[in-house]
């Protein structure tokens, strides 16, 4: 195990493995938050302690996380530390980097403990995918992010942190400019609906096709990193992109992934090729079966998510599915709905799954889409192949009721 | 009938949309012709039959107030328009409403009510009785209202806090205010209905539909 271990160290991770080893094996959890908060409890500096001495490079944003994560881990080849199931906070983080003494980690963070992660592994470099509305039930006000990370490079000791940041979303943006080394990302960013006013003036900001800027000089900085076509560009390297993976969203990921692979020395093109031979993240995009059914699992948790994957899954033919919960982890307003521009599903028929299909149903019927409400223990009997959109607890129990 | 959604980007936080949505939905089915229009910054005030006001922040929320004084939505409700505001939008019709910190920020004063900031946010489902009916939807906000003299509110609160932890919103003749934010029109098909027989000056035939499960399902789960 690389990093300076203390006897306390050892003791806490002795507790991490017992802990999550049980989590694990009476199905209690995925096996990685008990043990993880454990371990802190015991040893407070067991992060900053099992990551000392690692190239860790942390990815968050909004939407994106786990996808660019594993492309960020498949791209650099050979093996990796990193937080397979998706628990994002530092004692995922922690469960992480006790599972695997790799001397290179790639961790998603959750947005809001973006500075407590950066504290606790000094990551090389960091990832900023993009930021629009999610679960506002918790206050999770995007400006109020977005100004909580331009504050983090300021600190002395991030001042050598290289941030990969796209330059499409002003959010981002604001938050990004203030750090010594950005690698600016001109990606596909369709959400634009909370970057409506100039994060510093207010004013509005005026969006062309390829540019937005505002009267008070803040504008779209120059990109080192585009995407153009299937032509993707990373400081003057040259490669063609084809992703196996749908989506121009997850080719925005993998452009941002691959930005920071270059960085930390990695080969454009052979890191490609190995992202672009990613097909299924954490369950998702990947074919399962499930009583007779062919389905293919797809997720999205907010409203910018939901607006890129149905143009997505235009092209998937075949049934509709959507699943919808409105759990804590999912936000317990699904006010969002009517956010999402189900208009553009007219013509197909939509089944209603999940605890609030009713009010799913509801949205599609003001958005004139044909719907059905169904439920697991009454599905539509086999026929083509399904396209299963959830959300993120509908999305945790597909997966767990299919199997590949 | 012509439905006006005033600046979905600055009160459009949590789907509110969806409410001008529901009203030009329902008088369509039935027949009406209907013209759904968004007034988005910069662009000015259209007549309009009804005027929607969504929830948003407290920066959007205070340039909201200001353009809205200045495109003049009070002269247009006086000369006879409807409006239905929720979360923030009940806020700028007020006298008077907290923004950061405790500083009162001047509403465009159609209402006689004065919103202060409470000691704790709202976060969740509520239920409203009006009249004969249950109101439900999701509050999310820090405010407490006091209604002036004479102004009726909308119900009286059963789950959640609305004003103050006894009633919800306020009601005029041409105006409905509640704290039920974002799509409560879709949540509540007899109140978007009672808004249109109002606006529309009509008996409305009845309208069945999954909304109408919705509104039972969601009474349900509060065990009402």
């Amino acid at each position: 195990m690389p990093g300076a271990i203390t006897f306390r160290d050892r003791l806490a991770i002795f507790g991490v493995r017992i802990l999550n080893f049980l989590s694990r094996h009476t199905g209690r959890g995925s096996g990685t938050v008990v043990g993880g908060r454990l371990g802190l409890l015991v040893s407070p500096t067991l992060l900053r302690d099992l990551a000392a001495g690692r190239s860790v490079i942390l990815v968050t944003g909004t939407n994106g996380k786990t996808t660019t994560t594993a492309m960020v881990a498949v791209g650099g080849g050979g093996e990796v530390a990193m937080n397979h199931t998706g628990s994002n906070m530092l004692e995922g983080h922690v469960a992480a980097l006790v599972q695997s003494s790799s001397p290179r980690a790639v961790l998603e963070v959750d947005e809001k403990w973006l500075g407590a992660a950066i504290e606790g592994t000094s990551p090389e470099v960091v990832i900023l995918l993009n930021l629009s509305r999610d679960q506002l039930d918790r206050s999770n006000e995007v400006r109020a992010i977005a100004e909580r990370w331009r504050r983090l490079w300021s600190e002395s000791a991030n001042a050598s942190i290289v941030v990969v940041a796209n330059a499409n979303d002003p959010l981002v943006v604001y938050a990004a400019e203030t750090a010594n080394e950005v690698r600016w990302c001109d990606v596909e960013t369709p959400w634009q609906s909370d970057a409506w006013s100039c994060p510093k003036c207010t004013r509005p900001l005026r969006f062309s096709p390829t540019d937005w800027s505002c009267e008070c000089g803040f504008t779209r900085p120059p990109a080192t990193t585009s995407l153009v076509g299937d032509e993707l560009a990373v400081d003057g390297r040259r490669a063609n992109m084809h992703l196996a993976l749908p989506g121009d969203f997850n080719r925005a990921n993998a452009a941002m992934a691959l930005t920071a692979l270059v960085e930390i020395g990695a080969e454009l093109g052979p890191a490609l090729e190995r992202v672009a031979q990613l097909v299924d993240v954490a369950g998702r995009f990947g074919v399962r079966h499930w009583r007779g059914h062919e389905l293919r699992l797809t997720l999205a948790k907010n409203p910018a998510g939901f607006t890129a994957m149905l143009e997505t899954i235009d092209a998937f033919a075949g049934e509709l599915w959507i699943a919808i919960n409105a759990r804590v982890a999912d936000g317990r307003d699904p006010s969002w709905l009517y956010d999402v521009p189900f208009e553009r599903l007219r013509g197909r028929v939509v089944h209603c799954f999940g605890e609030r299909r009713l009010d799913l149903a509801t949205r599609l019927a003001y958005a004139e889409v044909a719907y059905e409400l169904s439920s697991e223990d009454s599905p539509p009997p086999p026929s083509l192949p399904v396209t299963v959109l959830a959300n993120y607890t509908a999305f945790q129990e597909w997966l767990e009721r299919s199997a590949k | 009938m012509r439905v006006v959604e005033l600046f979905p980007e600055l009160l459009g936080t949590y789907g509110d949309g969806g409410n001008a949505l529901v009203l030009a939905q329902r008088a369509r089915r039935r027949g009406f012709d209907v013209e759904l229009l968004e007034v988005r910054v910069g662009e000015r005030l259209p007549s309009a039959d009804i005027y929607l006001l969504g929830g948003g922040e407290d920066g959007p929320q205070r340039q909201a107030v200001d353009l809205l004084r200045s495109l003049g939505l009070g002269d247009a409700y006086v000369s006879g328009a409807y409006v239905v505001a929720v979360c923030a939008g009940l806020q700028i019709l007020g006298t008077s409403f907290a923004v950061e910190g405790d500083e009162q920020y001047e509403g465009l004063g159609l209402v006689d009510v004065v919103t202060t900031r409470g000691s704790r946010r709202s976060v969740g489902e509520m239920a409203v009785t009006v009249g004969d009916d249950v109101l439900v939807g999701f509050e999310n906000h820090a405010g407490v209202s006091a209604l002036g003299e004479g102004v009726a509110p909308l119900g009286q609160v059963i789950r959640g806090r609305g004003n103050d932890g006894r009633v919800d919103g306020y009601r005029t003749e041409r105006l409905w205010a509640t704290y039920a934010h974002g799509p409560v029109l879709a949540m509540n098909p007899w109140f978007a209905d009672e808004i249109l027989t109002s606006v529309l000056d009509a008996d409305l035939s009845p309208l069945p539909s999954v909304a109408d499960q919705l509104h039972a399902e969601r009474l349900r789960a509060l065990g009402l």
